[in-house]
C-alpha cells in the first residue's frame, strides 16, 4: 500500500477522534435541547468553568483571589493544598449541580413559556456571565490540567504499523489522548443511554422531552428533572472541558468548541444523542479530509468553516438533520 | 391629555397614512432630528464622537438592518458580522478602484453588493427554518470572514492584510481618514441614519412589510394566501443586508479607518448585533435605536465606573464588565422579553390615558 493512501487512512482516523470529541460537546446540547426545549449556548463556557474549577479546586487556588486582594490590599493566592483528582473531580461535580440549580432557580423558572429565540439568548446572556465570572473566580490565565492522562504519540501503534506502508511510511501517528478520549466518550454514552432507558428519573427525562403538559399531569417534577438534566449537562461540560483542557490547557478559547459542535448537531439533528455521535463522526472525518485533500490548494485553514458548509449541505436535502425528529408545522 | 388623537382630524390621505398621526409625536420627530443636526455638531467633541455617538449611529443602522431580518421577517440570522465586512470591502475595492467618485455613492453601492451577497446566502432559508437557519448563517459568516483573509485581491495585496481607508473629501470636508473631524463623522453618519431609519419604517409599514411579517408569523398560512415565500424571504435578506453592509462600510471608512477582518467583523460582532435586536425589542424599528443606544453605552459607563471611580486594573473591570453585561441580558429578558421597545409603547398607552389611570 502505498505512502500517500495510508497518510490518507491515518488522516481518517484523526478524523473519527476528532469528531468524537466534538461529539461529546453536543451531547450535552442534545441532553438540554431534548428535555427543555432550550438551546444551551452556553454549553462551551460551561465546560470551561467546569475546567477552570477542576484545575482551581487540585491546585488549591483561593477563589477570587485578584478581587480579594484588588479590594483588601492582601496577596493571597493559594491555600497551600492539593486536593487528589478524583475528590477533586466528585468535588467540581457538586458545584455543576449547585450551578444548575441556581440557573434554574434564577434565570429558567421565569422565562416559562417564552418564545425559544428568548431563551436562546438567555443562554447567550448566560454564557457570557459564566464567562466573566469564571474569570473573575480563578483568573484568567492558561491553566494546564494534570489528570495523569497519557499524552502525545501511541509508540505501541506507531511501531505496529510501520512495516504497513513502504520505506518513507513510519506508522500512524495516533494521540493516546484521544484514544483515551475516545474511551470515555463510549462509556459515557453507554451510561447516558443506560440511565434513560432503564433507571426511573431517565425515563422521567424522557416523559419531559416529549411533553411537559403530559409528564406534570402523571406527576413528574418539572423543576427536578430540569435541574437534573442541566446537572448532567454539566457533568458531560466537564468531560469534555478536561479532555479538551489536557489537550490545549484551559484557556478562553475552550469555550469556543461550542461553535465547533454546533455543525455537529446541525447533521445529526438537536434532539438525538445517536445524532450527536454520528455527526461528530461524520464532521470530523469530513473536516480532516477536505483539510488534506482539497486544503493545500485553497490556502488551508478551511477548518473554520467546511465543517459549517458540510452541515448546510445535508440540511438542504434534510432539514430536520440525519436522526432529528421531523419537522411537522401545522397551519 | 397632550398626548391624543382625540381632536386631531386628518383632512387629506395622505394626512391619515402617516408615519406619526399623533401631533406629539410628529413634533417629538422634528424636535429630535433639529436637535441632531443643528445642536450637537456645534458642541460634539472627538471623546464623544468615538466613545459614543459615532458607534451609537453605525451600529443602528446594522440593528435596523437585523431588525428587518429577524424582527420583521424571523429568519433568525447569526452572519450579521460577515455581511458588515462584505459592506467594508466592497467599499474599500469600489473606494481604491474609482478614487474619483464621491464616498457617499460608494457607501450606497457597497450596500447593493451586500444586498446581493446577502440574498445570495439568504437561499437556504427556504428550506431551513428556525434555529437550524441561525446555525446554517454562521456558515456564511465563518467562510466569508476566511475568504477575506485568504484571497488577496480583497485586500489588494497588501502585507499585513489589513485594509485601510485612503482619505476621501465630502464637499470639501474630510471624512475618513485622520484629518476628519468629530462633527464630520457624526453628521455623515447621521445622514445615513435618517435615511435608512426612514426607509425601514416606511417599507415595514407597508406591503412588503407585511408579507414580511406574515412569513414571521406563519408562512405556511402566508403562502396559502398569497405572499410568495421565496420573493418575501429573499426580500428579506437582501434589504436587511443593504443596510447592515452600509453600516459595515461606515463602520470601517468612517469610524476605524483601518480594520483586520477576523476581529472586527468576527462572530462577536453577529451576537452584539443580535442582542441590540432583541434587547431593542423584535419588530420595532425605535427598538434598533433603543438596543444599539443601550448595547453602546453600557460597555463605556461600567468602565468609566469600574476604571476611573474604583481605580481598578482594567482586566478585572474587563471581567466585570462581562458579568454585569450577562446579568442585564438575562434580567432584561426576564423582565420585558419584548425589548426597550414594549416599555415604549407601553409607557406610550399610559400617556395616552394620563391622568387617568385606566
Amino acid at each position: 500500500m502505498s505512502a500517500d493512501f495510508l497518510y490518507g487512512v491515518e488522516v481518517v482516523l484523526n478524523g473519527l477522534m476528532a469528531g468524537v470529541m466534538y461529539a461529546l460537546v453536543a451531547l450535552g446540547f442534545v441532553l438540554i435541547f431534548k428535555a427543555s426545549g432550550i438551546f444551551n449556548f452556553a454549553q462551551g463556557v460551561m465546560a470551561l468553568f467546569a475546567a477552570l474549577t477542576l484545575v482551581g479546586i487540585m491546585e488549591g487556588q483561593v477563589p477570587f483571589s485578584h478581587l480579594i486582594n484588588e479590594i483588601f490590599g492582601t496577596e493571597i493566592h493559594h491555600f497551600g493544598w492539593h486536593v487528589p483528582a478524583i475528590l477533586a473531580i466528585f468535588l467540581t461535580l457538586l458545584v455543576m449541580v449547585a450551578f444548575a440549580w441556581a440557573v434554574q432557580r434564577f434565570l429558567f423558572k421565569h422565562l416559562v413559556g417564552q418564545e425559544p429565540i428568548i431563551l436562546f439568548m438567555a443562554t447567550i446572556g448566560l454564557a457570557y456571565f459564566l464567562e466573566g465570572f469564571g474569570d473573575l473566580m480563578w483568573g484568567s490565565n492558561i491553566k494546564t490540567l494534570n489528570l495523569g492522562l497519557p499524552q502525545g504519540g501511541s509508540r505501541v501503534i506507531e511501531d505496529m504499523t510501520a512495516k504497513l506502508g513502504g520505506d518513507d511510511f513510519y506508522g500512524f501517528f495516533i494521540d493516546k489522548l484521544d484514544m483515551v478520549a475516545t474511551l470515555v466518550a463510549i462509556v459515557l454514552v453507554l451510561s447516558l443511554i443506560c440511565f434513560s432507558q432503564y433507571t426511573k428519573q431517565g425515563r422521567a427525562m424522557r416523559a419531559v422531552a416529549d411533553d411537559h403538559q403530559a409528564a406534570l399531569s402523571v406527576g413528574i417534577s418539572l423543576n427536578f428533572i430540569w435541574i437534573l438534566v442541566w446537572s448532567l449537562a454539566g457533568l458531560v461540560a466537564l468531560v469534555a472541558g478536561v479532555m479538551w483542557g489536557a489537550k490545549s490547557g484551559v484557556q478562553f478559547s475552550l469555550s469556543l468548541i461550542a461553535l465547533k459542535a454546533l455543525p455537529v448537531l446541525m447533521l445529526g439533528g438537536f434532539t438525538s444523542i445517536p445524532g450527536a455521535i454520528v455527526g461528530g463522526l461524520i464532521i470530523g472525518v469530513g473536516e480532516k479530509l477536505f483539510e488534506y485533500t482539497i486544503g493545500p490548494m485553497v490556502g488551508g485553514a478551511t477548518e473554520n468553516w467546511f465543517a459549517y458548509v458540510l452541515a448546510l449541505m445535508f440540511l438542504v436535502f434534510r432539514p430536520q438533520g440525519l436522526f432529528g425528529e421531523k419537522i411537522i408545522e401545522r397551519v | 391629555m397632550f398626548y391624543r388623537e382625540a381632536g386631531d382630524f386628518k383632512t387629506s390621505y395622505d394626512a391619515d397614512s402617516q408615519t406619526f398621526p399623533i401631533a406629539f409625536d410628529r413634533y417629538r420627530y422634528w424636535v429630535v432630528l433639529a436637535v441632531a443636526f443643528l445642536v450637537i455638531p456645534f458642541v460634539i467633541n472627538d471623546y464623544w464622537a468615538n466613545a459614543l455617538l459615532v458607534p451609537f449611529l453605525i451600529y443602528a443602522i446594522a440593528a435596523i438592518g437585523l431588525n428587518i431580518l429577524t424582527g420583521y421577517c424571523g429568519q433568525v440570522s447569526l452572519g450579521t458580522g460577515a455581511f458588515m465586512a462584505v459592506g467594508a470591502y466592497a467599499c474599500y475595492k469600489l473606494m481604491t478602484a474609482f478614487p474619483d467618485i464621491s464616498i457617499l455613492i460608494h457607501i450606497i453601492l457597497a450596500g447593493g453588493i451586500t444586498a446581493m451577497v446577502g440574498a445570495a446566502f439568504g437561499l437556504p432559508s427556504l428550506r431551513i427554518k428556525g434555529f437550524y437557519l441561525a446555525v446554517a448563517t454562521l456558515a456564511a459568516q465563518f467562510f466569508l470572514v476566511w475568504l477575506f483573509n485568504k484571497v488577496p485581491w480583497f485586500y489588494n495585496n497588501s502585507a499585513s492584510g489589513q485594509i485601510s481607508a485612503p482619505e476621501r473629501f465630502v464637499f470639501g470636508i474630510p471624512v475618513t481618514g485622520p484629518n476628519t473631524e468629530a462633527w464630520a463623522m457624526y453628521l455623515i453618519c447621521l445622514v445615513f441614519v435618517t435615511g435608512s431609519a426612514i426607509i425601514a419604517r416606511n417599507m415595514t409599514r407597508g406591503s412588503m412589510g407585511r408579507k414580511w411579517m406574515a412569513i414571521r408569523d406563519m408562512d405556511i398560512a402566508a403562502e396559502i394566501i398569497g405572499v410568495n415565500p421565496l420573493r418575501a424571504k429573499l426580500s428579506a435578506f437582501a434589504v436587511s443586508s443593504f443596510f447592515v453592509g452600509i453600516s459595515g462600510a461606515l463602520f470601517f471608512a468612517v469610524y476605524l479607518g483601518a480594520v483586520e477582518v477576523g476581529e472586527v467583523f468576527g462572530i462577536n460582532k453577529s451576537f452584539l448585533v443580535l442582542f441590540m435586536v432583541i434587547i431593542g425589542g423584535l419588530g420595532s424599528i425605535f427598538g434598533a435605536f433603543a438596543g444599539a443606544a443601550f448595547l453602546v453605552c453600557l460597555p463605556v459607563v461600567l468602565k468609566l465606573i469600574g476604571v476611573d471611580l474604583f481605580g481598578w486594573p482594567p482586566d478585572l473591570v474587563a471581567h466585570f464588565q462581562l458579568v454585569i453585561i450577562g446579568l442585564m441580558i438575562m434580567f432584561f429578558l426576564i423582565k420585558e422579553p419584548h425589548g426597550l421597545a414594549q416599555l415604549w409603547r407601553v409607557a406610550k398607552e399610559k400617556l395616552r390615558l394620563w391622568p387617568f389611570p385606566y
